[in-house]
């Protein structure tokens, strides 16, 4: 390796230059091929302060629709911002292909470098290669539908005036989360079809939803008919079925409802994959820039700077600090994969006990199949080892409101690195996490009132908010909304009904 | 495969759309905000924008999301003391089991308030929404206006002054270029065949004669055509545009006799910063004329008005001729939009009062755009008032409006401002 001694450090700034940032991107990528990243093409935008706080108020996303409460965001962030209370994130990335990560000009060289090892080839090889995303989101044509979106928005708000846009989006944000498929795969389209189908759509979904209302039986049938339920099986995607069936949107409407559920699809896997995306490109940013710095690319300045802010990033408060909000998913999937490269080069007897069939394999080999097929749930019950768990101390807590006191459930020995594992997997899955609740019944035969179910899970009740939901979702449908909750011994109680 | 953009010289404001959206959306919230803080503002402060704060639980967007209770289990980092089966006690300030991210409160339950800035403009936008310039229709109709002469492109006919030298000169030029071209071309033609003639070994001197003579004939054509002509010369012109005037005085009138304290003044001032910052919304220059008076009127500078203590008994009348004579003096109503503002606890001399009705029927309203009188006491109606009620259905650009507390004066302001139905 005598030629890498003869190199010369890149320069380590403090000042970026775009020539500097071309040298350190040459380099980060000649090492991340090494390291078989596959990635979508870079393309690295830099940005000021501004338009950072810009383009964090709307979740990131580079061209959204406006809402009011994408502003509400922004005035937080900046007053935020403005009074110290938070810096910014350093860098934005966004799923689409190409790979659109944001540099903000304040950055140092040294930032600039983790922040492109960081988005560009940790989160951007993610991205394309984690199941999730290739199953729900199609990098490609991201971009132009949201520019679909916002042209669409826009033209429905001189149309029909902003009130009225604004009044759907709301009721549609309302019910974002339950407004993705779990298990079908979509079909990927480009924006050319887009827009064709968008009219088409327009005129055939109206024109079902007045065939479904023509079937109202005669009077004289409503017996024999008192056991048909529709739908025939509840559905769980509640803006899809209110997209297809309410019956009184008009056909802009049923648009507007299928581009906030198309939006929430698009973050689904993201949600499901903090732990994962972030532990990667974390991982993969300490390995690329120590890379370098083996191969004396870059200056011992240098890699302080970038250990001060790697050691930042990857802090685990403890339970009883006031700094803690729960566990980092940049500490713990960082730990994790790192764990996992050790666990392959250097395994222990406990090791080779729990993960026999990685003990000793090809590490790169492992993080990439660990990283391609896995979501933060099974990650942590297919990968989480004893060693973390010691690591983190972690602890099992069980809080139930029938007892008086908390329980400790499980602790970081033998006896409880099972439990622990499975109680913080079950607290990744989003299921657990977020209420289950689905379309049970349309009256399409009565008074085309809509009864939606909340099936608790572990006694968990409904925060008290949902009676506002519900208003949202009578808006969307246009009759009587019901609200029932399925008890574990099968009784049903009527939670509540909009209107009251 | 990178690619570098620089997106910094690319606009920054993105969100300021969804900003004045949701300004837009909480107008109602922002609003009163705005209203209760022009009662707290230092009345000095009129440059800046305000601060705004509304209830948190107002502005949230409301999710189906977990409540408290039910089982639960949570994995928490940092183990330093406890054994499986250890019983804890709920930590206070609810049940969830330490602080987990999964379940913190995220529709506000707390009374958060929600807090931001606003700028100057979007300040008094909010602050003075609705209002409209008093009858504003009918100053519509006899609208103060100037004349101002501006340039309206050129003429040929006008006076010398005004000619436009670099104009008349294309014009020249292009007309003889015009009448000289076809006698020119003819010229260079006779030339050449006279060279021709020339250079041939024994040249026709008849022929040599006829050419010469039609080539001086030419030159003579082509020297005839004038440098400049009447016909070129273009004058600048001028229109005269009405302009409405931008001009406005406004009277500051205020009883300072003893019977006024300190407090009484205040609100009275913030009621002329208010008409103040109204009036420099619609006109470019606002002048301001302080005429205060006890037994006797007095015209003074700003801060003599507001904190200099005077005692004595109160006679309306006088600050009602000052202002009159002033008006005359200095203020042609021709000219002018002349605004003006009593405040006053009400005391007045029982005699004086009819008198003060009288001066502003006939010296005072005629001329003015619009004056409102706040009586600013918790005690019943005096004379004065009951004087001016019935002067109020005689002008319709005459207002008034009690002011009990210092909250009160915001929605009388708008009260008296509100925008005419017609």
């Amino acid at each position: 390796m005598s030629s890498v001694e003869q190199k010369q450090p890149l320069s380590d700034g403090p000042d970026w230059s775009f020539e500097l940032l071309g040298q350190y991107q040459t380099e980060i990528e000649r090492v991340a091929k090494l390291y078989k990243l596959d990635t979508y093409p870079n393309q690295i935008e830099v940005i000021t302060a501004e338009q950072m706080m810009d383009a964090y108020s709307s979740v990131g996303m580079p061209i959204g629709y406006n809402h009011w409460s994408y502003g509400k965001k922004f005035i937080q962030t900046e007053q935020n911002y403005k009074r110290g209370f938070m810096g910014l994130a350093y860098e934005i990335v966004i799923n689409s292909n190409p790979c659109i990560a944001y540099l903000m000009e304040e950055n140092t060289m040294t930032m600039q470098a983790l922040v492109m090892a960081h988005a560009c080839y940790g989160h951007n090889s993610f991205f394309k290669n984690n199941y999730l995303f290739r199953t729900w989101t199609d990098a490609s044509s991201i971009i132009d539908y949201l520019v679909f979106a916002k042209q669409y928005l826009s033209q429905c708000e001189e149309k029909y005036g902003i009130s009225e846009v604004e009044d759907m989006l709301d009721s549609c944000h309302a019910l974002m989360n339950y407004g993705v498929d779990r298990y079908k795969r979509p079909q990927k389209i480009s924006m050319d079809e887009e827009q064709k189908r968008q009219k088409d759509r327009e005129a055939y979904l109206q024109s079902q939803v007045n065939q479904l209302w023509k079937t109202i039986p005669n009077k004289g049938d409503l017996s024999a008919e008192h056991e048909y339920r529709f739908p025939s099986e509840p559905q769980e995607n509640i803006l899809y079925f209110i997209e297809k069936n309410a019956p009184l949107l008009k056909p802009w409407q049923r648009e507007v409802v299928r581009i906030v559920r198309k939006i929430s699809q698009y973050f689904y896997p993201q949600k499901q994959t903090q732990v994962m995306n972030e532990g990667w490109a974390t991982f993969w940013h300490y390995t690329i820039l120590q890379h370098l710095y083996q191969e004396n690319l870059v200056t011992d300045k240098f890699i302080l700077e970038v250990l001060h802010n790697h050691t930042n990033v990857v802090f685990q408060p403890e339970y009883h600090s006031k700094y803690y909000s729960g566990i980092n998913p940049y500490a713990l999937g960082y730990a994790m994969f790192t764990d996992l490269r050790r666990i392959c080069e250097d395994p222990t007897e406990e090791d080779k006990e729990w993960f026999p069939d990685i003990a000793g394999s090809d590490w790169l080999e492992t993080l990439h199949f660990a990283m391609q097929n896995f979501k933060d749930e099974s990650f942590i019950s297919q990968y989480l080892s004893p060693k973390i768990i010691r690591d983190f101390h972690l602890f099992a807590i069980t809080d139930d409101d029938k007892e008086s006191t908390l329980e400790v459930a499980a602790i970081h020995n033998a006896e409880g690195y099972q439990q622990i594992r499975q109680t913080l997997s079950a607290q990744y899955n989003l299921s657990n996490i977020e209420p289950n609740i689905q379309v049970y019944s349309a009256d399409i035969a009565g008074d085309r009132s809509l009864t939606l179910r909340f099936i608790p899970n572990k006694r968990i009740p409904l925060a008290d908010n949902f009676q506002q939901v519900l208003k949202h979702v009578h808006r969307l449908w246009g009759f009587n909304v019901q609200l029932e909750q399925q008890n574990e011994d099968g009784s049903i109680k009527l939670l509540g009904s909009c209107p009251v | 495969m990178a690619h570098f953009i620089d997106r910094r010289l690319n606009g920054k404001n993105k969100s300021a759309v969804n900003r004045q959206r949701f300004i837009r959306r909480y107008k109602q919230q922002i609003k009163q905000a705005v209203s209760d803080a022009i009662s707290k503002r230092s009345v000095t402060d009129i440059n800046n924008g305000e601060k705004v704060s509304i209830p948190g639980k107002d502005i949230t967007e409301p999710f189906f999301h977990q409540g408290q209770g039910g089982h639960r289990e949570r994995v928490h980092p940092g183990n330093d003391q406890f054994s499986p089966g250890d019983k804890i006690k709920r930590p206070q300030g609810g049940q969830g089991g330490g602080s987990g991210q999964g379940d913190a409160s995220a529709d506000g339950e707390g009374e958060d308030e929600f807090v931001f800035s606003i700028s100057k403009d979007e300040y008094l936008d909010l602050l003075f929404e609705d209002l409209e310039l008093p009858n504003l229709k009918k100053n519509q109709l006899d609208k103060l206006v100037q004349y101002k002469n501006v340039r309206a492109g050129f003429r040929s006919e006008g006076v010398p002054t005004n000619i436009d030298i670099v104009r008349s000169l294309q014009g020249s030029l292009a007309r003889r270029v015009a009448m000289t071209a076809g006698k020119k071309r003819e010229l260079h033609e006779l030339e050449a065949q006279l060279a021709l003639v020339e250079a041939e070994p024994v040249p026709d001197q008849h022929q040599l004669m006829a050419l010469r003579e039609q080539i001086e004939l030419l030159v003579k054509r082509i020297g005839a055509v004038p440098f400049i002509d009447s016909f070129d010369l273009r004058f600048r012109n001028f229109q005269k545009r009405p302009e409405p005037t931008s001009k406005a005085v406004m009277f500051c009138l205020m009883d300072v006799s003893g019977s006024m304290d300190q407090a009484t003044k205040d609100m009275a001032k913030r009621f002329y910063i208010l008409l103040y910052m109204f009036l420099s919304r619609s006109y470019k220059n606002v002048e301001v004329v302080y005429i205060r008076h006890h037994t006797q009127a007095k015209e003074v500078d700003e801060q003599e008005f507001f904190y200099s203590q005077e005692t004595g008994g109160t006679i309306v009348s006088s600050a009602l001729k000052m202002m009159a004579d002033i008006v005359k003096d200095r203020y042609d109503p021709a000219q002018w939009n002349i605004y003006a503002a009593q405040a006053s606890d009400g005391d007045n001399w029982a005699d004086d009062s009819p008198q003060c009705a009288d001066l502003l029927a006939q010296q005072i309203l005629p001329f003015v755009r619009y004056y409102a009188y706040i009586e600013i006491t918790p005690r019943p109606h005096q004379s004065l008032w009951l004087e001016y009620e019935k002067l109020q259905q005689s002008f319709d650009n005459f207002a008034i409006q009690p002011i009990r507390q210092v909250a009160d004066i915001y929605p009388v302001f708008r009260e008296l401002f509100k925008k005419q139905a017609a």
